[in-house]
């Protein structure tokens, strides 16, 4: 059997740095290759090469063959992307290859319906009437499973939630039957329930027909859909081998490390419960005439890590703002050791704000952009002496190295460091105060998954040390698992299920919560 | 060497420019060591040559020399205009970003009406009540390019003021004033240094149009709008009466101006 797509030592540098060192594999019609590995792996810049799209300053090396059969359109016949005119290329794109990009959410024009935006390309690569057009864009909007289609098609990007979105690009890559469909980090900014929709619908194409390219950090969707798996870092393939094989019996450092990183493989093993730090009653937040949180009560004890899962819009980051005492409720009261917290005016807050701390998701953008990790965790240790109090140099390198980090961080700003590194300055700041709870929202999302690890393995040390509370928000399964000793499932800012992480995990009493855990991509199943 | 390599050449010219004047403001005795006043009746008139670069005026003054002991007026016309316009503008802007919001609401209408005047009529309304002169023409330059900078400064605090950083700080315990001071102060003051950059050289050319109108800076000071108004009597006899104040003004401005683009640029990125 011929590949369709069969690249052979593809090599590309952009000037002195090599992106991707003699990179070879091949797809065939009807299967799914998955490139896996971490930011900076080379794995997206593969993936733009053979679009055609490495870019100006990019050197490429190598071959990159497209052979297919003549179903319906011109014969591929064995052509060489690297060679290809930008003409050709352009042909190439959209009716032969389509793409699928990470970014759902920029990938459409704003200011055009999604209908106009998928007839584009059945509107430059064919010669339907318009009116033939719509019924097509109808029909694909159907096949990629969008409700109400007729609707959909005449809305804009912005009325559609971000899961739609994703099926609306997928509409448009495959709106012209392309035999490989290139899909970069498909479902990374998706909810799991909607990951799980996505790659029904992908796995759906690969059984017409399509090839699939999928690109990818995360192991669980990749074992959901990829036939064969190239395991990708700093621009080298360390492993590559059948799904099966490679996930079960890795034999890479690399991949067994990648594999390990996964959350979820573990359950949490927390400490004794202490006394309650923080006891929210019937905490109820509206915005305008939605309600965010409704009628939300919890207990956090000293020690313990409770978790909130639910998808978008379950209103957990809500009640991180509320927890925080950063939003005021419109019902009941949240107390901090036994105090009024909410209730009591910012005026009486602010003293005993050092005892609660916060981690976010995105970390670089809490820091001041003028200040250097010294300044920062400088100025939050002197938040935690009395006033006027001066952190020493030896307190702030103390500090760093209790995060992982190495001292000469401290004269750098956060923005030149990795994400795993801004987020271990972000909990050096939190824990500069000497705090009793920390709210982490979505605090390891963003970062890949060994580095995720390394971040949860940091807050679980630090928990035991010093005894912190963690209000632990997530829309992760598998992290929440590894962390929380209890659990709130969160849906339309109600609380559907709580209880302790492993009872809920083995038998989730309501829909919902089945339904979230069915739809994670489970690689330990 | 790496971050020099990588300044524009506009701007490397406008520093030099930039330089040029500011030593001609600061001393211009080493640029010019005559005296601006002295008048030579004999030698009036005369066109740009080697002993006179700029040719001299009606009274024999050499123009070179005029302008060089103009730029310390003009420029400080010019820099104190941009102080007042944005003294002002920061109490107005912190105020409207900052303040409750019947505050935010007064004192924006307030800037919309100023708005509806164009700035140089309102410089002249100014003057008209408190009189021509030096002083009024710069607080009345001032007072015009204000409402300007209210409105940027005033969005720029309600960007910084949501950041999540500002948020971050109180959540740490940090109290209102050190979270103005430390975080929201700094970061608007940044886009305010660009607008300064940019604004003196809107203020040299406002201040010298008031004086060429006669109501700034009058004969025979020499700054540069005044020396304009002078020389145009013979603009179609004598251009270099005109014509080197005019560039002067031009060179300022123009330099002042690219600078500012300059940093803006490099502020983005």
């Amino acid at each position: 059997m011929t590949a369709l797509l069969s690249v052979r030592n593809l090599s590309v540098t952009f000037g002195a740095v090599a992106a991707v060192h003699d990179v070879s594999f091949d797809i065939p019609a009807g299967a799914c290759v998955a490139i896996v590995g971490e930011s900076g792996s080379g794995k997206s810049v593969t993936a733009r090469t053979i679009l055609g799209l490495a870019g100006r300053d990019a050197t490429v090396s190598g071959s990159i063959n497209l052979d297919g059969p003549d179903l319906d359109g011109p014969d591929l016949d064995g052509t060489e992307v690297t060679d290809a005119s930008p003409r050709r290329l352009r042909a190439l794109r959209g009716r032969d290859i389509g793409f699928v990009s990470q970014g759902a959410l920029v990938a459409l024009d704003p200011l055009r319906t999604v209908g106009r935006e998928i007839a584009d390309s059945l509107r430059i690569h064919t010669n339907l009437s318009p009116h033939q057009r719509q019924q097509r864009v109808i029909e694909l909007l159907e096949s990629v499973g969008m409700p109400e289609p007729t609707l959909r098609a005449g809305q804009r990007p912005d009325e559609l939630s971000g899961g739609l979105r994703q099926r609306a690009v997928i509409a448009s890559a495959i709106a012209l039957n392309p035999r490989l469909l290139i899909a970069d980090e498909p479902t990374t900014a998706l909810d799991s329930t909607i990951t799980a929709g996505i790659l029904d619908l992908l796995a759906g194409l690969r059984e017409r027909g399509t090839a699939i390219l999928l690109i990818s950090h995360d192991l669980a969707v990749v074992s959901r859909l990829a036939s064969h798996v190239v395991v990708m870092r700093a621009g080298v393939v360390v492993e590559s081998g059948s799904t099966q094989q490679v996930l079960r019996e890795p034999q890479h450092p690399y991949t067994r490390d990648l594999i390990a990183a996964v959350p979820g493989g573990h359950a949490h093993v927390g400490s004794p419960a202490g006394d309650p730090v923080v006891t929210a009653v019937g905490v109820t937040k509206r915005f305008g005439s939605r309600v965010a949180v409704d009628d939300v009560s919890y207990e956090l004890r000293r020690g313990r890590t409770l978790g909130v899962v639910g998808e978008s819009g379950s209103g957990k980051t809500t009640l991180a703002r509320l927890t925080l005492a950063l939003e005021r409720p419109d019902a009941g009261a949240i107390e901090l050791f036994g105090q009024p917290w909410t209730a009591s005016p910012e005026r009486d807050r602010t003293a005993r704000r050092p005892r609660i701390g916060a981690i976010y998701q995105d970390a670089l953008s809490s820091f001041d952009p003028r200040l250097t990790v010294r300044q920062i965790l400088a100025d939050a240790l002197g938040s935690a002496a009395t006033v006027g109090g001066r952190a020493t140099e030896a307190e702030l390198v103390t500090l760093v190295e209790r995060v992982g980090l190495k001292a000469t961080v401290l004269a750098r700003h956060p923005r030149v460091l990795s994400g795993g590194q801004q987020q271990r300055v972000a909990i050096a700041r939190a824990i500069a105060p000497r705090p009793d709870i920390i709210v982490c929202d979505e605090p390891v999302s963003n970062l890949d998954v060994s580095v995720q690890a390394q971040v949860l393995a940091l807050l679980d040390g630090l928990q035991r040390e010093f005894g912190l509370s963690y209000l632990f928000i997530t829309h992760d399964l598998g992290v929440v698992r590894q962390v929380s000793d209890e659990l709130l499932v969160m849906k339309d800012g109600v609380v559907v299920e709580r209880g302790a992480t492993e009872a809920v995990f083995a038998a989730p009493q309501h829909p919902y919560t089945r339904a979230l855990l069915a739809a994670v991509p489970d690689l330990w199943a | 060497m790496k971050r020099l390599s990588t300044v524009a050449p506009s701007v490397v010219v406008s520093l030099a420019i930039l330089l040029f004047i500011g030593i001609a403001a600061v001393a211009p005795n080493l640029l010019a060591p005559g005296n601006p006043l002295a008048i030579h009746p004999m030698a009036s008139f005369l066109p740009p040559s080697l002993g006179h670069p700029f040719g001299t005026d009606e009274s024999g003054r050499d123009v070179y020399t005029r302008i060089i002991h103009g730029a310390g007026a003009s420029v400080l016309i010019g820099i104190t205009a941009t102080a007042i316009g944005l003294g002002l503008a920061i109490v107005f802007g912190l105020l409207a970003g900052l303040g409750p919001r019947w505050l935010d609401f007064g004192t924006t209408r307030l800037l919309e009406v100023l708005f509806a005047f164009p700035g140089l009529l309102f410089a002249l309304l100014f003057i008209v009540i408190y009189g021509p002169g030096v002083l009024t023409s710069t607080i009345a330059v001032g007072l015009a390019t204000a409402p300007g900078y209210s409105r940027i400064i005033r969005s720029r605090v309600l960007v910084v003021k949501r950041a999540p950083y500002i948020e971050a700080s109180l959540v740490l315990g940090r109290s209102r004033f050190f979270r103005v001071t430390r975080h929201l102060v700094p970061n608007v003051a940044g886009s305010l240094f660009v607008l300064a950059t940019l604004g003196i050289g809107q203020s040299i050319v406002w201040a010298s149009s008031l004086s060429y109108l006669g109501l700034g800076a009058v004969p025979p000071a020499a700054e540069w709008g005044a020396m304009l108004s002078a020389g145009r009597t013979y603009i179609s006899s004598f251009w270099w009466l005109t014509f080197f104040p005019g560039l002067f003004i031009v060179l300022t401005a123009a330099a002042t101006t690219l600078l500012g683009r300059g940093l803006q640029e490099r502020v983005r990125s």
